[in-house]
């Protein structure tokens, strides 16, 4: 049984003359235990609202989400979000340490050893010696650490990410993709991981969802057996690594009629 | 505000000068020296007062009542606050009746604390009570309003708790918000402690500044005056220490941000 | 559409403002003591209707009134034109900042015993702590709103070569009329205050002195129309500032539109 299994889902709007929009059309996707699944497809699309009704912070229009074959209804067990704008998300008052202590907190891990769980979790992300920092005192790059060390802090068996390398430079996204991927390793996480990079898709994932333009709908999907571990210099060099990203590309482009705003 | 060690110290000066300024008009008799008397009179008038300990006592009660005022107005209005601002039913109910109540002035209450409670600490208490509510209720529930709506959804997708999720998200986020509320109470509650003892009352610094008119006491009508720009003044000081402590990451947050 | 009109008119709170009105009404009239501390609406109002026939309370609230706009638009005048002295005039500022910051945190109500001293129990005295308290969130605010001003715009002003004055008049003041409107916000209310205040200390007059006055004849009905001549007064000069504010501020907008000439 997949783990996490979305049933022709479709999200609507209520606009402010009345009309309806419609953001996300029919969309299943399954994400097996242990997978890195990724959603690709061009900006304004409605991943975003996908996420969010995945993890059960809006309610589907149609269709449904089932984790662990339980229909999900409200806010997700086991599952946590991180948002696209992660420095809000992160609590200004809480240092780095107090922020991933939140996790703990959350799943009401407050025990003797929080603290040590939650330093080796800033350290597996990177981030030893910024404990006692406070979130605005970093920058874009570490802010987006310690979102994920703090949702890793909460043990879910799945975690959302919404376009979490959107806003930060090429450099430091190449670092944080290796820093993902180590960490999902280590902790055999499940990561659903939306994004309108397709080499980043593709360097990342087993498997990707091609979306459409709003109202999105799942155009495509596609195995990427590349080997693991993946390497930034070796795998982007692959003939097959090309070929995923001319196909993925080509059917974005396809679907808009024109150059797709994706790279 | 930039801080400039220079300038400050010629403000001190400026400030300084009105000392002799003043002793001279006073002695030169340009303004009749029966209500403006010396500065040195009024600083003789000061130390002896303070030193003999009747001017620390009408400031002590006259800060027992505010105390009591604007905590209990704390106490009851930041909870209130917070709940019309997470439950929308909480502020329509309550909506109409704050918007009739908000442009009674002040002042005007003492007549009926007066009625209700005579002269006594629990009239002024009321007073106050009743004056800071708009202040902290009003910014509270705006803190509580404008959190950024990513925190909600950040506590909810870890499923915190509702107990937890007000605790540990709402109130650190809104305290920003629920700090200038208070920090413009602590004003209103100077203001209307002295109001009240002047209206109502037979003791406290308001009562003996305008008592010492009243006799004449000219030069003690000015040291209370004193006594009490040193109160407030200080109030304001400890209030900046406390806002220092417990905000202190915001003060970080906002320097950053500059 | 229909959605938006129900929001506004808040039934439920309209619905509890009417059943507490209700409750008001039966328990104050089934119950003397309470009655004493809390005479019945209908008595409230009764009374309200009587107090205007008789003119007396007019009285009172016109001199309320004459008062507080004697002091504030004083104060606003003096304020300002202070305030963007200070403002511009970054030495002078400096000079008297301390001061300012040694006299802000007393109580402007304090000033009354003062006052009495000097001008006695009349409306000058009235009206001269009024201007003295409205006048310090005017100035403060007048004064940041000048030196907060975008130091190119009064660059540009000065690369078309125009004058000082014309500088003052077209830029600097649409420039820190916001902060200037905030100011003039904070004081309304303070105005009220500190007229309320004096009528009551001193007596001779205003709805300040009637409401005391009346309490202390135990006229109980009579107290609370006052306090509600008054609330309403507060009112109606907030409702009066929002009409000027908005003027005001189309001006100003107006004035950014068209850029600096």
């Amino acid at each position: 049984m997949p783990l996490l299994k979305v049933e022709e889902l479709s999200k609507s709007y209520r606009q402010l003359d009345g009309g309806l929009t419609l953001a996300t059309r029919e969309i299943s996707i399954q994400v097996d235990k242990g997978e890195f699944v990724s959603l690709v497809g061009p900006s304004g699309c409605g991943k975003t609202t996908l996420l969010m009704c995945i993890a059960g912070l809006i309610p589907p229009s149609a269709g449904r989400v089932l984790i662990k074959g339980v229909e999900v209804n409200g806010p997700a067990p086991d599952l946590v979000l991180i948002f696209q704008e992660f420095n809000r998300s992160l609590f200004a008052w809480r240092s780095v340490l107090g922020n991933v202590l939140f996790g703990l907190e959350a799943k009401r891990k407050r025990s003797r050893d929080a603290e040590e769980k939650a330093r080796h979790l800033i350290r597996l992300v990177g981030l030893e010696g910024f404990e006692r920092h406070h979130p605005w005192e970093l920058s874009g790059g570490m802010q987006q650490r310690v979102a994920i060390a703090r949702a890793l802090a909460y043990e879910p068996e799945i975690l959302l990410m919404d376009e979490p390398f959107g806003s930060v430079d090429a450099l430091t996204r190449l670092e944080l993709e290796d820093t993902l991927l180590r960490l999902w390793q280590e902790l055999g996480s499940t990561i659903l991981f939306v994004t309108h990079d397709i080499e980043e898709a593709i360097y990342l994932s087993d498997k990707i969802y091609i979306l459409s333009r709003r109202p999105s709908r799942v155009m495509h999907r596609i195995e990427v057996d590349l080997s693991r571990p993946r390497h930034q210099l070796a795998t982007r060099a692959d003939a097959r690594f090309m070929k995923f990203r001319n196909e993925i590309y080509k059917q974005i482009s396809n679907e808009t009629g024109r150059d797709a705003n994706v790279k | 505000m930039k801080w400039n060690k220079e300038s400050k110290l010629n403000g001190l000066i400026v400030l300084l000068a009105v000392i002799p300024i003043w002793e001279l008009v006073s002695r030169g008799e340009l303004v009749n020296p029966l209500f403006f008397p010396p500065m040195s009179k009024i600083l003789r008038s000061f130390f002896l007062l303070v030193f003999s300990g009747d001017i620390p006592y009408q400031i002590l009660l006259s800060l027992k009542r505010a105390a009591a005022g604007y905590l209990l107005a704390a106490i009851v209005f930041i909870p209130l606050g917070i709940a019309m601002g997470l439950f929308g039913w909480v502020h329509r109910l309550l909506e109409i009746i704050i918007e009739m109540a908000r442009p009674i002035p002040p002042p005007v209450v003492v007549p009926v604390a007066m009625l209700f409670f005579g002269l006594g600490d629990e009239m002024k208490v009321f007073v106050i009570f009743f004056s800071c509510a708009w202040p902290i209720l009003l910014n509270t529930f705006d803190g509580v309003r404008n959190i950024d709506r990513i925190l909600i959804n950040t506590a909810r997708t870890f499923r915190v708790s509702r107990r937890g999720a007000i605790l540990k998200v709402i109130l650190p986020a809104a305290s920003p918000q629920i700090m200038t509320g208070l920090r413009i109470s602590l004003a209103v509650t100077l203001i209307l402690v002295v109001i009240s003892e002047m209206v109502g009352s037979t003791d406290g610094i308001g009562y003996f500044i305008l008592d010492s008119q009243r006799r004449f006491k000219v030069d003690q009508m000015y040291a209370g005056m004193l006594s009490l720009a040193i109160l407030g003044y200080t109030l304001n000081q400890l209030f900046l220490l406390f806002y220092s402590s417990v905000l202190a990451w915001h003060k970080g947050l906002i320097s950053k941000q500059r | 559409m229909h959605f938006a009109w129900k929001e506004k008119l808040n039934l439920p709170g309209l619905a509890t403002l009417a059943a507490l009105l209700l409750l008001w009404e039966a328990s104050t009239r089934l119950s003397p003591t309470l009655q004493f501390y809390f005479p019945p609406l209908s008595q409230i109002l009764l009374s309200l209707f009587d107090l205007f026939l008789a003119r007396e309370v007019v009285g009172h609230c016109l001199t309320t009134l004459g008062r507080f706009l004697g002091g504030y638009l004083l104060s606003a005048a003096l304020a300002v034109s202070c305030g963007i002295a200070l403002g511009y005039f970054r030495r002078t500022y400096n000079l008297c900042e301390v001061l300012i910051e040694f006299l802000r945190p007393m109580p402007s109500v304090a000033i009354i015993p003062v006052a009495i001293l000097f001008l006695g129990i009349g409306d000058r005295m009235v009206v001269a702590v009024t201007v003295y308290a409205c006048t310090w969130p005017i100035l403060i605010n007048t004064i940041d709103g000048v030196r907060n001003i975008d130091g190119t715009l009064i660059d540009t002003g000065r690369t078309f070569g125009l004058s000082r004055w014309t500088i003052l008049r077209k830029i600097a003041l649409p420039g820190a009329s916001p902060y200037i409107l905030t100011g003039l916000r904070i004081s309304l209310p303070i105005g009220l205050i500190l007229v309320t205040t004096s009528e009551m200390v001193v007596g001779g007059g205003g709805l300040g002195f009637f409401i005391l006055d009346e309490e202390r004849s135990l006229r109980t009905s009579n107290m609370y129309a006052g306090i509600i001549l008054v609330a309403l007064l507060g009112y109606l000069l907030n409702r009066l500032f929002l009409v000027f504010e908005s003027k005001a501020m189309v001006w100003h907008r107006g004035m950014r539109a068209e850029g600096p000439v």
